[in-house]
């Protein structure tokens, strides 16, 4: 398929949103809401519940179903209280030794006034470093548009699944057209251009694992998620802290690492 | 009603300031003068050279390059550069960008957007960085970043200090998610460096944005900042197409960072090796002396 099609799928409309997700794959979930800074931001979900038999910590974009809940979720950009809150739960996961799931789904972090006021960079860093510190199991889901640096604030985890349609870019396929080629209209050239599909970047080693998609019907992708997040969750459990952040360092150590280069 | 030059009126703030520059640029050959992009007056180059490189009437710093830099701040003869033989391929074989590294690489007369090494500020022996803004705006790839992992690597392993000078247009889009994923790497490697205990001092300058500051830029336990740099995640001509308002003024300079509470100083040229140096020695436990706090 057309990598540009890939980008309309993962933005339609009707396509599963965080909430679905939560709704399908936890039971038992409880919204815990707040950054203690500066206030609650609605673009990101967190709180906790059951994996099966498991407490799991859920960090979750939400773009939001229909005009008003989009507006309100401000279309799933988040702002820096956004990642504040995502990483307070983060550190709470840490504490009471609980695995974190991460459902990445934004097309980026908001660009606006209040937004750098807050320090929208600072915000990113600052999860970025923490994460790769963390000392519980992190696995992050691309479920939808996985935009740049404000998917990845949510990107730094053990392992990394994509869903069949979901995408993961740099810059928007528009953005990177209207930067380089000054040609809003060479948008599909871009998306081809960016490698920013889930099957080019399983190729580059982005992500480690595809879950195939029947557009229609999510009900075996909440199974396979169920399944599969529960076994590698026992797998990075039984791992010595130690051997779990190193392993985490490692996966985003090999990315342009001498030996890569110099090939 | 219709006045003269309607359609020429400039629609921002930015436009603007393009349409001065160009009016205002003089015919004098550049190596000689220099104006001032602040306040437009000329200047002898050998002048701006002998102060900084920082505009003599208004204090305007200008953009300088990397080595004029290491120059500024370390000892002489003491920097020994690391991995300057890194350069970078076109693994996603973007169109374009083959012809876009060669450029960069005559333009700048340097392999990559950082240069990294070690040397010695007032005979405090220091892991550096510097990025370098003629390199393709000083955007990080994978060897930016593999570089700036390389450094805090290197410093952790040898108990060092990092100073970091940042100026960069974010990530390197010819790079895909490769570049991205740099953020990453980087912060892992500075957090691990900041766990034992090492100080990291990064030191922001026009312009530090996007992926940059959305990652090691932002992670110093002290960051310091050159006047009125561009300090952004989001680029000011991004922000203004997304929220269809004109920012106000002085938005996202270093200023406006400190008033904000995201930088600890800002420090202008004529003072930076000897603030670095003031730091560097408060960060030195003292040889001498016992626990009671008698010498």
């Amino acid at each position: 398929m057309e990598a540009y099609k890939r980008v309309a799928l993962a933005r339609k409309k009707t396509r599963p949103t965080g909430q679905d997700f939560i709704d399908n794959l936890f039971t038992d979930f409880i919204e815990l809401h707040g950054d203690r800074c500066f206030g609650d931001d609605p673009a990101m979900i967190t709180g906790l519940g059951l994996l099966m038999d498991m407490p799991v910590t859920v960090i979750a974009q939400e773009r939001g179903k229909n005009t008003k809940s989009r507006v309100k979720r401000n279309f799933g950009s988040s702002h820096p209280e956004g990642y504040r809150k995502a990483l307070r739960q983060m550190k709470l996961a840490e504490k009471f030794n609980r695995p974190i799931v991460c459902l990445i789904d934004t097309s980026g972090a908001f660009c606006g006034i209040g937004a750098e006021e807050r320090g929208q960079g600072h915000a990113i860093a600052n999860n970025l470093m923490e994460m790769m510190g963390l000392k519980v199991p992190i696995l992050s889901i691309v479920i939808g548009e996985g935009g740049s640096g404000g998917a990845l604030a949510l990107g730094v985890a053990d392992e990394v699944w994509m869903l069949e349609n979901a995408i993961y870019s740099v810059i928007s396929p528009e953005g990177c057209a209207s930067i380089l080629w000054k040609d809003a209209s060479k948008t599909k050239e871009a998306a081809k251009c960016l490698k920013l599909t889930a099957q080019d970047l399983l190729e580059l080693q982005v992500v480690d694992k595809i879950i195939s998609e029947n557009h229609r019907d999510f009900k075996n992708v909440y199974r396979e998620l169920k399944i599969g997040l529960y076994k590698s969750f026992q797998k990075n459990q039984a791992l010595e802290h130690e051997q779990l952040t190193e392993h985490r360092y490692q996966r985003f150590r090999k990315y342009g690492a001498i030996e890569t280069i110099s090939e | 009603m219709l006045n003269k030059g309607l359609f020429k009126k400039p629609k921002n703030e930015l436009e603007a300031q393009h349409r001065i520059k160009r009016k205002t640029d003089p015919a004098i050959p550049s190596e000689l003068c220099r104006s001032c992009p602040s306040c437009k007056q000329l200047s002898f180059t050998s002048d701006l050279e002998n102060n900084f490189h920082v505009c003599p009437k208004c204090g305007h710093h200008f953009r300088i390059n990397a080595r004029q830099r290491l120059n500024m701040i370390v000892d002489p003869d003491t920097f020994v550069e690391q991995h300057h033989e890194l350069s970078s391929s076109n693994r996603l074989e973007f169109p374009g960008y083959d012809e876009k590294l060669e450029q960069a690489t005559l333009f700048s007369h340097e392999n990559e957007g950082v240069i990294i090494g070690t040397g010695k500020i007032d005979n405090h022996k220091v892991a550096l960085f510097v990025m370098e803004a003629t390199f393709m705006m000083g955007s990080m790839g994978q060897v930016v970043g593999e570089k700036i992992t390389l450094i805090f690597e290197y410093a952790h392993k040898h108990h060092l200090p990092v100073i970091g000078y940042t100026v960069s247009g974010g990530a390197r889009m010819q790079e895909g998610m490769l570049a991205l994923m740099q953020m990453a790497k980087t912060s892992g490697a500075v957090k691990r460096h900041s766990d034992a205990g090492l100080l990291y001092l990064a030191i922001l300058t026009d312009p530090t944005t996007g992926g940059v500051t959305a990652s090691f830029a932002m992670e110093g336990d002290i960051i310091l900042a050159e006047p009125e740099a561009l300090i952004a995640f989001a680029g000011p001509r991004v922000i203004e197409q997304t929220i269809r308002q004109r920012l106000p003024k002085g938005f996202q300079r270093a200023e406006f960072l400190l008033e904000k509470g995201f930088v600890d100083a800002i420090v202008p040229r004529s003072i930076q090796k000897e603030t670095v140096k003031r730091l560097l020695t408060l960060h030195t436990i003292p040889k001498g002396g016992d626990q009671n706090g008698s010498i």
